[in-house]
């Protein structure tokens, strides 16, 4: 009675250990053979937004080959070294474009890319990937509705720590009714890269 | 033949996911906000639905009683996770049309259902086309949800059509009222329940008929 039982055990957890091994080969293997083209996807879309967060009249090098690596900084929330694009116009830096990762999207990381000049001033926000609900947290994106523009021009000069959060919260900034986690993400995330390019400053703008 | 003309009745109309079995409704009514949305998801969840039908089936056999739930949701989950993969690396304007939809798909339960009820029982090829015209049947009451709730909410019909085809395909977006100051219930989730009740009470109407 015992043993019978247990030959039944054994053998629906072998086929679970079996169906579960299959499942993740066949997972790995896809993803290996998915990851550069994914890779490469994802970089011409950010090569798309470079020229909408720092528009292309403004500097005359080329921002691509024009980068430093900066070491993990939770401010910017990267966990490897990343390179920041700089904007030069006659060999001076105008501007900045720093890539941030929010983590505290409704479902996963929010990466961003932040323009920001010389004076501490937003040019330009593009969300580059993101999880969040579609037709609902997608606002964000600027193709689905011109929310992420209002970063526009915006410093830390100008509005206090407080003022950088949604209407809801006492902040500045609109907001989508049952998305608010998807907007303060990204509105916590812009606002500590500009505190990275204030404690950074000298050696982001250095030419 | 007959039987698949019969799984097709079924999936559209007579057993419609949307309207009948009501399975699957919170991505359902989250998502449908427009009638791209809408078509969009239903498309991936059509297309999800007949791979996931269609390769569980085969295998139903090796598959012990008690564990075939978390089995099925192991291989429809990978299976997703593959198809988004492949979308992203291959098909990149597919992916930025349906990219974020698709891992909403694993949390569908019409898609276990689907496998549970039909394509555990059955032979490859009919549980490859009950799940295509399933998804089929989801996607038709998608985009109609999403056809009713973008007039009533936004004033317009096809927005973000661009979004799928390019650009110059904006100029096919329909507004209805220049200066609609816009219907928020509609957007928000009630209105999904309130329209679904409608497209319900509508279908059970030609139905008594």
């Amino acid at each position: 009675m015992f043993k019978d039982s247990f030959k039944k055990v054994s053998i629906t957890a072998s086929a679970m250990i079996i169906f579960s091994l299959v499942a993740s080969a066949a997972l790995s293997i896809s993803y290996f053979l998915t990851k550069t083209p994914i890779e490469e996807s994802d970089a011409r879309a950010k090569r798309m937004f470079l020229n909408q967060v720092v528009p292309s009249n403004l500097y005359d090098n080329n921002l691509v080959k024009d980068t430093i690596s900066v070491e993990p900084n939770p401010l910017i929330g990267n966990k490897k070294n990343i390179d920041i694009y700089r904007a030069k116009k006659n060999n001076q830096v105008i501007a900045v474009i720093i890539e941030t990762i929010a983590p505290d999207g409704y479902s996963g990381e929010i990466k961003t890319l932040v323009g920001v000049d010389q004076k501490d001033k937003i040019l330009g926000v593009r969300v580059i990937t993101h999880k969040e609900t579609p037709g609902l947290g997608d606002y964000i994106e600027v193709d689905k509705s011109h929310w992420i523009k209002n970063f526009n021009l915006k410093s830390l000069d100008e509005m206090g720590e407080k003022e950088w959060a949604v209407k809801k919260d006492g902040g500045d900034f609109d907001y989508v009714s049952g998305a608010t986690i998807t907007s303060r993400a990204v509105i916590k995330s812009t606002y500590k890269s500009l505190l990275y390019v204030k404690e950074n400053k000298k050696r982001l703008f250095a030419s | 033949m007959s039987d698949i003309k019969k799984i097709a009745i079924d999936g559209l109309w007579k057993q419609n996911p949307g309207l009948v079995q009501l399975l699957g409704l919170c991505p359902t009514l989250a998502v449908t906000t427009s009638v791209v949305n809408g078509l969009s998801l239903g498309i991936a969840t059509a297309l999800v639905m007949a791979l996931s039908n269609g390769s569980i089936s085969p295998i139903r056999k090796f598959v012990p009683t008690e564990i075939r739930v978390p089995v099925f949701i192991l291989i429809i989950a990978a299976l997703v996770t593959i198809i988004d993969f492949s979308i992203h690396a291959f098909i990149e304007p597919l992916y930025k049309a349906l990219g974020i939809f698709i891992p909403l798909i694993v949390t569908n339960c019409i898609v276990l259902a689907r496998v549970e009820s039909f394509a555990a029982k059955n032979d490859t090829a009919p549980s490859f086309f009950d799940g295509l015209y399933m998804g089929l049947g989801l996607a038709m009451v998608l985009a109609v949800l999403g056809a009713l709730r973008e007039i009533f909410g936004k004033g317009t019909l096809l927005s973000g059509i661009d979004l799928i085809f390019g650009s110059s395909a904006s100029n096919l977006v329909i507004h209805f009222f220049s200066d609609y100051p816009g219907f928020l219930l509609a957007i928000l989730p009630p209105g999904a329940f309130i329209s679904l009740a409608c497209l319900i009470a509508l279908k059970n109407h030609i139905e008594a008929r």
